[in-house]
């Protein structure tokens, strides 16, 4: 099984099918033992009890990179193999990713109001995390402006590649214009500064996360497969009942 | 090269006449810079603060405007598929076209700038710098607005969903273009760091902007 033979949607449908449920299941147990997990770990000595926003503000910051990341590998398989999945992939992306990142916008600024005594503020982190947001919506619009599918899939998939060039330089503007957030701590040279009781509990709800990502991206591809060729069969009924 | 040169000196020329349009830009820019002041008040102190700010974001959505016209106008009268099906490389073109689009309509805005910049009690030394980060920034938001507008002359649609593309990718620019400014005017930091890296950004866009306009046009034209 290799990534052309799944380039038959029939063949694709059939497997997601067998595969979805594992996934789902899979994704439940871990999201249940990483929220446990994070439910008994110790409060901070300064943040008290907000600082298990952070099991959930994390890993939706990090997917909110990730499936752009997806996206874009899916731009190239839309724009260099050809695949015709990749742009069935790259759409059912979109608004997943544009909910992961809405997610650690709010959590973020959930968090932010006990801690730094303000819902928003202008500091690097949180404004690139808007804009990301914003070229998500952009990318959104950009799908649903055009109603042929494979023109629309071409565009985006530029916009994407475009997206993700530039996203790396947006990142480094914003961080050059103002930072308070604090540096990343998880992932650094040196090792870790996150303590190992809150550092477990972080990975597993990444993982979960993670894997609810892919579940509700297979499921998300299987319904835009399934959307278009009802909307084809309908384009066929038309042009008989025209005919 | 002689292709190249035609295809500038042809759309300098559209672009100047009648149908043109490329002035609009220029009006556009003086009448949002005139309407700043109505909405924060006549203070001179304060606009000076601000002046390298209103004198930026009036050129960033001026620019904007005048994008549109890029690639429609040679859309609806056919000379784009020729363009695209000539012998010239597409990319070569599209960054042409972008230049003389900036040579037609990005140039008068940098030499509106210190009248403008007059008006909002800015001194030499600030006005200069405006120009002058303008005039390298500015290249950039063409070029990266090339993409949006390809994307759009392919799609049919153009107006907002281009503004909409095009804004959050321009903010580089925007935020290195004003931050040069306020280090000429009022430092701390040496003008020159910021400058270099809206250089930098504006090298980038020149790489970055045909190529990905160049494939959209290939990919979106049919």
């Amino acid at each position: 099984m290799t990534l052309i033979d799944l380039a038959n949607p029939t063949k694709f449908l059939s497997l997601t099918a067998r595969i979805l449920p594992w996934l789902a299941g899979a994704t439940a147990i871990l999201l249940l033992i990483g929220l446990y997990q994070a439910a008994m770990a110790p409060d901070d000595y300064q943040q008290g009890a907000t600082v298990k926003i952070m099991f959930i503000h994390v890993p939706n910051a990090w997917l909110s990179m990730f499936v752009w990341g997806v996206m874009s590998l899916a731009a190239l398989g839309t724009l260099v193999w050809r695949h015709p999945l990749a742009d069935v992939a790259a759409k059912a992306a979109a608004p997943i990713g544009a909910a992961f990142t809405f997610l650690a916008l709010v959590t973020g600024s959930l968090w932010g109001r006990p801690m730094w005594g303000t819902y928003w503020q202008w500091d690097a982190r949180l404004t690139s995390v808007l804009i990301l947001f914003l070229m998500y919506l952009g990318l959104i619009a950009l799908w649903r402006a055009v109603d042929d599918p494979s023109r629309a899939a071409r565009a985006a998939a530029i916009l994407t590649l475009v997206g993700a060039l530039n996203l790396p330089i947006i990142k480094f503007s914003v961080d050059w214009w103002n930072t308070l957030h604090q540096p990343a701590s998880v992932l650094r040279m040196g090792g870790s500064t996150l303590d190992r009781a809150f550092l477990i509990p972080l990975l597993v709800m990444a993982v979960g996360f993670s894997l609810l990502f892919v579940t509700l991206h297979l499921a998300a591809m299987r319904n835009e497969i399934l959307r278009r060729r009802v909307r084809s069969l309908q384009i066929m009924q038309a042009s008989q009942q025209a005919a | 090269m002689t292709a190249l040169a035609a295809l500038i000196r042809r759309d300098i020329r559209i672009a100047l006449r009648v149908g043109g349009g490329a002035l609009i830009g220029v009006l556009f820019f003086l009448t949002v810079t005139v309407l700043m002041p109505f909405a924060l008040g006549p203070d001179l102190a304060l606009l000076t603060r601000l002046g390298p700010s209103i004198l930026w974001l009036g050129a960033l959505l001026a620019s904007l405007l005048t994008l549109d016209r890029l690639f429609t106008s040679d859309h609806e009268d056919g000379s784009l598929d020729l363009i695209v099906m000539g012998r010239t490389p597409l990319e070569l073109a599209c960054a042409a076209k972008a230049l003389a689009h900036w040579l037609a309509a990005g140039l008068p805005l940098i030499i509106a700038t210190p009248v403008l910049g007059l008006m909002l009690n800015l001194d030499a030394t600030a006005t200069s710098a405006v120009a002058l980060t303008l005039l390298v920034g500015t290249p950039a938001l063409t070029f990266i607005g090339m993409i949006g507008a390809a994307l759009a002359v392919t799609l049919h649609r153009g107006g907002l969903l281009l503004a909409v593309l095009v804004l959050p990718l321009s903010i580089p620019v925007l935020i290195f273009g004003v931050a040069a400014s306020q280090a000429a005017i009022s430092g701390p930091l040496p003008f020159g760091t910021p400058f270099s890296i809206l250089c930098a950004i504006s090298l980038v866009s020149f790489v970055i902007g045909p190529f990905a306009a160049a494939a959209s046009l290939r990919h979106g034209l049919d």
